[in-house]
């Protein structure tokens, strides 16, 4: 087990390394930000010391290179626009995201699992039919429309619910929900899938000749073994989540890490992308790795030498 | 004695009209085909029939609820605030949304394919070094990284369709590898190897031909996939620019109209969910179809069932 963390840890950090050079030199390759923050009729000198403070002057290599050794001590450096440490501004949009994101992906698996294993008891039955075409709906909407139609409804229209910010629970509702609605429709598919071939295994008709109850049948001993590439959507879906979170984190006015991001893309605020590119990176990569340790917990027979 | 085996066209119908009656039966899959047939329709001939009817500005249907039909017929989805019917800009968006997926789609394909049959069939340092690539792309949400590229060089036709294809070949890469894998130590390949074909020989003539339906069908997801990534892109206004657009930016171009106008917004943005409903549904019947077992099932209770 030790030794298969270490590998995955290994691989992450190449791949980690790769981003952080790609994501350096495609954000230099934007445009010089001297022009975005300085007036136009600002004269030469007062330019050349804006670029010198800020080392835009520096052949890009030595530039990469400080900021490789900056990065080393965790300093992401401090981000143009705000003029505070890029750190402290992605951490504090982090755990927005995260819990946009968590909220979400929560809603969706209790959902998708009961409607999928509800869906399986009866293949090509009436309810099976209806969850299958409602699912393949969810997973066909495109999110930001969703989202507008959903303001529309409920916000504007029947005004249950605040059409953009963030505060209250109430605040909360539409964006996750919304969120939700397409990894819900992808997992409920999964989880029909695996629930279906389950159910039909030895081990079921094992359970149910004992007389073991129909329903604890169901959600005990099928759908634990039908978790398993449950979980590998889900996972998969992760970052997807975090591309919903960036639309719906525009839509919604929420302070997360994709609001943030959107807006350091379109002030040139290198610091900030390639801090937020990092660190959401790495979020995902523990991730990834967590996944991997869950198959180990769910499946007995999984061992990692 | 000879014995006159009946043809088998006469105990069973052609494998065609086998199909489409299949089709038939499943309600939802032959509504989806239909669908699917429309919107390939218009995004083939749609520009020609429409011209510019697309374009044309009619101030006196600014922001025309649906069913004005007194003000022409394809005002029947209404129109937006420049007076555009929105049913004829439907038609002729068609065209780029499909065209940009499939494109895209089609490229992806192509390059994860390559990609994946070189990782694995040779299962080296080569392999290695192809599947972190592919982990550099999926570790990192898709859509922001597009935004970078897209800030970066200017959002171009060209661009978007490199964008998105990029950011998908990573699905291909690892399924073509992993297939792969497998078949190179089936039997056929290995005698095809002891009777010393070559390595590009075996690849296509023997591996190819058995991994492809398995990509062609991922290819099929993923163009509802990409065509939402897509007008996820145009919604924040870096997917093709205008005078050229796709339904998604007809969707973000409605959304500063919500309160006043909702249907600027709304037709384009369900026209995206019923193709991309549309592929699923289709695919997922043609899952059932080709498998025999499941086949067996759809057949049988029809017959059941009258």
């Amino acid at each position: 087990m030790g030794s298969y963390v270490r590998t995955r840890m290994l691989h992450s950090a190449i791949s980690m390394a790769g981003l952080i050079i790609l994501v350096f030199f495609l954000a230099r390759l934007t445009g010089n930000p001297v022009d975005l923050y300085l007036p136009i009729d600002t004269p030469v000198d007062v330019r050349d010391a804006f670029s010198k403070a800020h080392g835009f002057d520096d052949p890009l290599l030595v530039q990469f290179g400080s900021f490789l050794s900056d990065l080393v001590r965790l300093d992401f450096g401090q981000s143009l626009r705000q003029e505070r440490p890029v750190l402290t501004l992605v951490l504090g949009a982090f755990p927005t995201t995260l819990a946009l994101a968590a909220a979400a992906m929560m809603l969706a698996l209790s959902v998708a699992v009961v409607a999928g294993a509800l869906a399986a008891r009866n293949p090509n039955g009436i309810l099976d039919r209806f969850v299958n075409v409602i699912s393949l709906a969810g997973a066909s909407l495109p999110n930001f429309w969703l989202a507008l139609v959903s303001v529309l409804l409920f916000a504007v229209w029947l005004r249950w619910l605040p059409t953009s910010g963030s505060g209250g629970l109430s605040h909360w509702i539409l964006p996750v929900v919304v969120l939700a609605v397409r990894p819900c429709g992808l997992i409920a598919q999964v989880v029909r899938g695996a629930m279906i071939s389950a159910l039909s295994s030895a081990y079921v008709k094992t359970a149910r000749a004992k007389g073991v109850q129909s329903r604890s049948v169901v959600f005990v001993h099928a759908l634990r073994n039908a978790m398993l590439p449950v979980i590998t959507v889900a996972g998969d879906q992760a970052s997807g989540m975090i591309n919903g979170a960036v639309v719906i984190e525009m839509i919604f006015g929420f302070p997360g890490i994709g609001k943030l991001m959107i807006d350091s893309i379109q002030y040139r605020d290198f610091a900030m992308i390639q801090g937020g590119v990092i660190v959401t990176a790495a979020a995902i990569f523990l991730m990834n790795i967590l996944i991997d340790l869950a198959y180990a917990v769910l499946d007995p027979r999984i061992k990692y030498n | 004695m000879t014995v006159t085996a009946p043809s088998p066209s006469t105990l069973e119908a052609s494998p065609l009209r086998q199909s489409l009656g299949l089709l038939w039966r499943d309600k939802f899959a032959f509504v989806s085909a239909l669908f699917l047939l429309f919107v390939i329709g218009a995004a083939l001939f749609g520009p020609y029939l429409v011209g510019s009817g697309g374009n044309k500005i009619n101030l006196m249907a600014r922001n025309a609820p649906p069913l004005s039909i007194h003000l022409g017929w394809h005002y029947f989805l209404g129109a937006d605030s420049l007076g555009r019917s929105i049913f004829l800009r439907l038609i002729v968006g068609a065209r780029n949304t499909v065209m940009l997926a499939a494109s895209a789609v089609f490229c992806s394909l192509v390059v994860g394919s390559v990609l994946g049959f070189i990782a694995g069939y040779r299962n080296d340092w080569t392999s290695g070094m192809i599947m972190r690539m592919a982990d550099i792309l999926m570790s990192f949400p898709s859509l922001l990284l597009a935004l970078i590229v897209l800030y970066v060089l200017d959002p171009g036709v060209t661009n978007v369709i490199l964008v998105l294809a990029v950011t998908r070949v990573p699905i291909f890469l690892r399924t073509a590898r992993a297939e792969v894998l497998e078949v190179r130590e089936r039997t056929f390949v290995v005698a095809a190897r002891v009777m010393g074909a070559s390595p590009w020989r075996i690849l296509w003539r023997h591996i190819r031909p058995t991994v492809m339906p398995t990509l062609v069908t991922i290819a099929t997801l993923e163009f509802a996939l990409v065509m939402l990534s897509e007008s996820s892109l145009s919604f924040l206004g870096l997917g093709i620019q205008a005078p050229e657009f796709t339904w998604g930016a007809m969707v973000a171009q409605g959304q500063s109209y919500l309160g006043t106008a909702w249907w600027v917004a709304f037709w384009p943005g369900l026209a995206i969910t019923l193709t991309a409903m549309s592929l699923n549904l289709l695919a997922n019947w043609v899952r059932i179809v080709s498998d025999p077992v499941q086949r067996w099932r759809l057949e049988t209770r029809t017959h059941t069932n009258g």
